[in-house]
Protein backbone atom coordinates (compact mmCIF):
# COMPACT_ATOMS: atom_id res chain seq x y z
CA UNK A 1 0.00 0.00 0.00
CA UNK A 2 2.90 2.62 -0.03
CA UNK A 3 3.43 2.87 -3.72
CA UNK A 4 0.67 5.26 -4.95
CA UNK A 5 -1.02 2.74 -7.45
CA UNK A 6 -3.61 3.82 -10.17
CA UNK A 7 -6.51 2.02 -11.63
CA UNK A 8 -9.06 2.30 -14.35
CA UNK A 9 -11.98 4.17 -13.09
CA UNK A 10 -14.52 2.05 -15.03
CA UNK A 11 -13.37 -0.74 -13.32
CA UNK A 12 -13.67 0.68 -9.78
CA UNK A 13 -17.52 0.83 -11.18
CA UNK A 14 -17.69 -2.59 -13.06
CA UNK A 15 -16.22 -3.82 -9.95
CA UNK A 16 -19.02 -2.03 -7.45
CA UNK A 17 -21.84 -3.40 -9.69
CA UNK A 18 -20.38 -7.26 -9.80
CA UNK A 19 -20.15 -6.84 -5.93
CA UNK A 20 -23.93 -5.34 -5.41
CA UNK A 21 -25.39 -8.16 -7.98
CA UNK A 22 -23.48 -10.84 -5.79
CA UNK A 23 -24.66 -8.94 -2.73
CA UNK A 24 -27.91 -8.93 -3.36
CA UNK A 25 -28.50 -12.90 -4.57
CA UNK A 26 -26.58 -13.26 -1.03
CA UNK A 27 -30.33 -11.84 0.15
CA UNK A 28 -32.04 -13.48 -1.62
CA UNK A 29 -30.95 -16.90 -2.50
CA UNK A 30 -31.78 -20.32 -0.34
CA UNK A 31 -29.92 -21.14 2.55
CA UNK A 32 -27.00 -23.12 1.70
CA UNK A 33 -26.41 -21.08 -1.67
CA UNK A 34 -26.15 -17.09 0.31
CA UNK A 35 -23.72 -18.23 2.88
CA UNK A 36 -21.63 -19.56 0.18
CA UNK A 37 -22.08 -16.67 -2.26
CA UNK A 38 -21.16 -14.73 0.93
CA UNK A 39 -18.33 -16.30 1.69
CA UNK A 40 -16.96 -15.78 -2.07
CA UNK A 41 -17.28 -12.37 -1.78
CA UNK A 42 -15.29 -12.02 1.48
CA UNK A 43 -12.69 -13.65 0.02
CA UNK A 44 -12.85 -11.02 -2.90
CA UNK A 45 -12.88 -8.18 -0.86
CA UNK A 46 -10.33 -9.42 1.08
CA UNK A 47 -7.81 -10.19 -2.27
CA UNK A 48 -8.62 -6.57 -3.25
CA UNK A 49 -7.54 -4.87 -0.24
CA UNK A 50 -5.07 -7.23 0.81
CA UNK A 51 -3.45 -8.13 -2.43
CA UNK A 52 -4.24 -5.46 -4.99
CA UNK A 53 -7.27 -4.57 -6.27
CA UNK A 54 -6.30 -5.83 -10.23
CA UNK A 55 -5.76 -8.83 -8.41
CA UNK A 56 -9.55 -9.35 -7.57
CA UNK A 57 -11.49 -12.11 -9.82
CA UNK A 58 -14.03 -9.43 -10.62
CA UNK A 59 -11.01 -6.85 -11.64
CA UNK A 60 -9.53 -9.77 -13.93
CA UNK A 61 -12.93 -9.63 -15.90
CA UNK A 62 -13.10 -6.42 -16.70
CA UNK A 63 -9.22 -6.14 -17.74
CA UNK A 64 -9.49 -9.16 -19.53
CA UNK A 65 -13.42 -9.25 -21.10
CA UNK A 66 -14.77 -5.30 -20.81
CA UNK A 67 -11.59 -3.16 -21.16
CA UNK A 68 -10.71 -4.51 -24.27
CA UNK A 69 -14.32 -3.09 -25.88
CA UNK A 70 -14.09 0.39 -23.85
CA UNK A 71 -10.60 1.67 -25.25
CA UNK A 72 -8.16 3.31 -23.09
CA UNK A 73 -9.13 5.60 -19.99
CA UNK A 74 -9.39 9.52 -20.13
CA UNK A 75 -7.62 9.29 -16.83
CA UNK A 76 -6.35 6.73 -14.15
CA UNK A 77 -7.36 7.33 -10.14
CA UNK A 78 -5.57 7.25 -7.15
CA UNK A 79 -5.93 3.29 -6.28
CA UNK A 80 -5.76 3.85 -2.28
CA UNK A 81 -8.96 5.20 -1.22
CA UNK A 82 -10.85 2.45 -3.46
CA UNK A 83 -8.90 -0.23 -1.98
CA UNK A 84 -9.62 1.62 1.54
CA UNK A 85 -13.09 0.77 0.40
CA UNK A 86 -12.71 -2.66 -0.49
CA UNK A 87 -11.39 -3.34 3.51
CA UNK A 88 -14.66 -1.33 4.76
CA UNK A 89 -16.41 -4.09 2.64
CA UNK A 90 -14.16 -6.65 3.90
CA UNK A 91 -15.37 -5.95 7.68
CA UNK A 92 -19.14 -5.82 6.51
CA UNK A 93 -18.92 -8.65 4.97
CA UNK A 94 -16.74 -10.68 7.40
CA UNK A 95 -19.43 -9.81 9.94
CA UNK A 96 -22.20 -10.75 8.44
CA UNK A 97 -20.69 -13.93 7.22
CA UNK A 98 -20.21 -15.33 11.05
CA UNK A 99 -23.61 -13.96 12.08
CA UNK A 100 -25.20 -16.00 9.59
CA UNK A 101 -22.87 -18.82 9.91
CA UNK A 102 -23.59 -18.44 14.30
CA UNK A 103 -27.54 -17.84 13.44
CA UNK A 104 -27.62 -14.06 13.91
CA UNK A 105 -29.73 -13.76 10.67
CA UNK A 106 -30.91 -10.15 11.57
CA UNK A 107 -27.34 -8.96 12.28
CA UNK A 108 -26.36 -10.90 9.04
CA UNK A 109 -28.78 -8.89 6.75
CA UNK A 110 -28.27 -5.63 8.47
CA UNK A 111 -24.20 -5.64 8.10
CA UNK A 112 -24.80 -7.08 4.22
CA UNK A 113 -27.69 -4.74 3.28
CA UNK A 114 -24.98 -1.64 4.54
CA UNK A 115 -22.10 -3.36 2.15
CA UNK A 116 -24.90 -3.36 -0.78
CA UNK A 117 -25.90 -0.10 -0.08
CA UNK A 118 -21.96 1.01 0.00
CA UNK A 119 -21.49 -0.94 -3.13
CA UNK A 120 -24.39 0.40 -5.25
CA UNK A 121 -23.89 3.77 -4.63
CA UNK A 122 -20.59 3.30 -5.63
CA UNK A 123 -21.66 1.29 -9.29
CA UNK A 124 -24.28 4.26 -9.76
CA UNK A 125 -23.10 7.17 -8.92
CA UNK A 126 -19.39 6.40 -8.10
CA UNK A 127 -19.68 7.75 -4.84
CA UNK A 128 -16.99 6.14 -2.11
CA UNK A 129 -18.70 5.56 1.52
CA UNK A 130 -15.67 3.95 3.26
CA UNK A 131 -13.86 6.88 1.58
CA UNK A 132 -16.91 9.13 3.45
CA UNK A 133 -16.04 7.90 6.40
CA UNK A 134 -12.35 7.68 6.58
CA UNK A 135 -11.79 10.99 8.01
CA UNK A 136 -14.79 10.76 10.67
CA UNK A 137 -13.06 7.69 12.07
CA UNK A 138 -9.71 9.95 12.06
CA UNK A 139 -11.33 12.66 13.80
CA UNK A 140 -12.39 10.05 16.41
CA UNK A 141 -9.00 8.66 17.00
CA UNK A 142 -6.45 10.57 19.50
CA UNK A 143 -4.34 13.36 18.21
CA UNK A 144 -0.82 12.57 17.78
CA UNK A 145 2.16 14.74 17.80
CA UNK B 1 -39.15 -13.90 2.79
CA UNK B 2 -36.91 -11.70 4.78
CA UNK B 3 -34.13 -11.41 2.50
CA UNK B 4 -36.62 -9.65 0.30
CA UNK B 5 -37.52 -7.59 2.57
CA UNK B 6 -33.82 -6.38 3.12
CA UNK B 7 -33.32 -6.01 -0.19
CA UNK B 8 -35.37 -3.24 -0.77
CA UNK B 9 -34.67 -1.73 2.26
CA UNK B 10 -31.00 -1.29 0.72
CA UNK B 11 -32.99 -0.53 -2.54
CA UNK B 12 -34.42 2.45 -0.95
CA UNK B 13 -31.87 3.44 1.71
CA UNK B 14 -29.34 3.95 -1.56
CA UNK B 15 -31.76 6.42 -3.56
CA UNK B 16 -31.58 8.18 -0.49
CA UNK B 17 -28.15 8.89 0.51
CA UNK B 18 -27.59 9.25 -4.01
CA UNK B 19 -29.89 12.06 -3.97
CA UNK B 20 -29.04 13.42 -0.20
CA UNK B 21 -24.86 13.67 -0.92
CA UNK B 22 -25.26 14.68 -4.60
CA UNK B 23 -27.35 17.59 -3.12
CA UNK B 24 -25.55 18.35 -0.58
CA UNK B 25 -21.97 17.80 -2.12
CA UNK B 26 -20.27 21.79 -3.09
CA UNK B 27 -23.26 23.66 -1.54
CA UNK B 28 -21.78 26.59 0.51
CA UNK B 29 -23.37 27.71 3.98
CA UNK B 30 -25.21 31.00 3.91
CA UNK B 31 -24.43 31.94 7.10
CA UNK B 32 -24.54 36.26 7.77
CA UNK B 33 -21.35 37.54 8.86
CA UNK B 34 -21.05 36.77 12.46
CA UNK B 35 -18.27 38.44 14.66
CA UNK B 36 -17.09 34.88 16.27
CA UNK B 37 -16.55 33.34 12.81
CA UNK B 38 -13.43 31.60 12.72
CA UNK B 39 -10.54 33.24 12.01
CA UNK B 40 -7.40 31.57 9.96
CA UNK B 41 -3.94 32.88 9.95
CA UNK B 42 -1.07 32.39 7.44
CA UNK B 43 0.35 30.01 10.09
CA UNK B 44 -2.85 28.01 10.86
CA UNK B 45 -2.69 27.37 6.98
CA UNK B 46 1.31 27.57 6.11
CA UNK B 47 0.76 29.95 3.48
CA UNK B 48 0.64 33.91 2.70
CA UNK B 49 -3.53 34.55 2.77
CA UNK B 50 -4.78 35.89 -0.88
CA UNK B 51 -5.26 39.26 -0.98
CA UNK B 52 -8.96 39.33 -1.52
CA UNK B 53 -9.64 35.74 -0.57
CA UNK B 54 -8.48 32.32 -0.15
CA UNK B 55 -9.47 29.22 -0.86
CA UNK B 56 -8.41 26.78 1.20
CA UNK B 57 -8.98 22.97 0.84
CA UNK B 58 -8.98 19.96 3.34
CA UNK B 59 -7.86 16.86 1.78
CA UNK B 60 -6.83 13.46 2.88
CA UNK B 61 -5.07 10.15 1.09
CA UNK B 62 -8.55 8.34 1.17
CA UNK B 63 -10.72 10.40 -0.91
CA UNK B 64 -10.95 10.10 -4.92
CA UNK B 65 -12.94 13.93 -5.14
CA UNK B 66 -9.97 15.71 -3.74
CA UNK B 67 -8.13 15.82 -7.06
CA UNK B 68 -10.48 16.90 -8.96
CA UNK B 69 -11.71 19.60 -6.21
CA UNK B 70 -7.51 20.93 -6.52
CA UNK B 71 -7.59 21.16 -10.05
CA UNK B 72 -10.91 23.22 -10.20
CA UNK B 73 -9.60 25.32 -7.05
CA UNK B 74 -6.07 25.84 -8.58
CA UNK B 75 -7.32 27.16 -12.10
CA UNK B 76 -9.90 29.64 -10.03
CA UNK B 77 -6.87 31.14 -7.95
CA UNK B 78 -4.97 31.52 -11.25
CA UNK B 79 -8.01 32.71 -13.15
CA UNK B 80 -9.25 35.72 -10.49
CA UNK B 81 -7.14 38.56 -9.16
CA UNK B 82 -6.12 38.44 -5.90
CA UNK B 83 -7.76 34.76 -4.94
CA UNK B 84 -5.18 32.12 -3.50
CA UNK B 85 -5.57 28.22 -2.74
CA UNK B 86 -3.90 26.06 -0.58
CA UNK B 87 -4.70 22.09 0.16
CA UNK B 88 -4.18 21.10 3.35
CA UNK B 89 -3.66 17.39 4.44
CA UNK B 90 -6.81 16.69 6.68
CA UNK B 91 -4.90 13.89 8.75
CA UNK B 92 -1.91 16.41 9.49
CA UNK B 93 -3.72 18.89 10.71
CA UNK B 94 -6.36 17.09 12.77
CA UNK B 95 -6.54 20.12 15.77
CA UNK B 96 -7.35 22.54 13.06
CA UNK B 97 -10.07 19.68 11.41
CA UNK B 98 -11.99 19.39 14.94
CA UNK B 99 -11.88 22.98 15.87
CA UNK B 100 -13.63 23.60 12.64
CA UNK B 101 -15.86 20.57 12.62
CA UNK B 102 -14.82 19.37 9.50
CA UNK B 103 -16.35 15.75 8.65
CA UNK B 104 -15.55 15.05 4.96
CA UNK B 105 -12.64 15.63 2.60
CA UNK B 106 -12.87 17.46 0.76
CA UNK B 107 -14.43 20.56 2.75
CA UNK B 108 -13.77 24.19 0.87
CA UNK B 109 -13.06 26.97 3.11
CA UNK B 110 -14.07 30.72 1.42
CA UNK B 111 -11.69 32.85 3.71
CA UNK B 112 -12.10 36.68 3.26
CA UNK B 113 -9.16 39.24 2.34
CA UNK B 114 -8.65 39.32 6.76
CA UNK B 115 -9.09 35.27 6.98
CA UNK B 116 -12.35 35.04 8.24
CA UNK B 117 -14.37 31.72 7.19
CA UNK B 118 -17.08 33.59 5.15
CA UNK B 119 -18.42 29.98 4.18
CA UNK B 120 -17.80 26.38 3.42
CA UNK B 121 -18.78 23.39 1.63
CA UNK B 122 -17.83 20.12 1.44
CA UNK B 123 -17.69 17.45 -1.49
CA UNK B 124 -16.68 18.24 -5.12
CA UNK B 125 -18.38 21.76 -5.91
CA UNK B 126 -18.98 22.66 -9.32
CA UNK B 127 -17.22 25.91 -10.93
CA UNK B 128 -20.37 28.40 -10.16
CA UNK B 129 -20.72 27.25 -7.12
CA UNK B 130 -17.30 28.44 -5.93
CA UNK B 131 -17.33 31.71 -7.82
CA UNK B 132 -20.68 32.92 -6.06
CA UNK B 133 -19.17 31.76 -2.56
CA UNK B 134 -15.84 33.39 -4.02
CA UNK B 135 -17.91 36.83 -5.05
CA UNK B 136 -20.10 36.68 -1.60
CA UNK B 137 -16.68 36.95 0.34
CA UNK B 138 -15.02 39.62 -1.49
CA UNK B 139 -18.46 41.62 -1.24
CA UNK B 140 -18.72 41.44 2.45
CA UNK B 141 -15.54 43.18 3.69
CA UNK B 142 -16.37 46.30 1.51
Amino acid sequence: MSQPAHVDPRGLRVNAGITAVVLALVLVTPEPVDVVLLAVQVAVFAVSALVSLQASPYAVFFTKVVRPRLGRPAELEDARPPRFAQLVGLGFTTVALVAFLVGATTVGYVATVFALVAALLNASVGLCLGCELYLALRRLSPARA
Amino acid sequence: MAGIVALLAALVLTGIAAWAVKAKNGRFTHRPPSPDAEVLTATDIGAELGERATLVQFSSAFCSPCRATRILLTDIAAKVDGVTTVDIDAEQHLDMVRRLGIMRTPTVLVLDGAGVVSTRASGLPRREQVLAALGQAVGERR
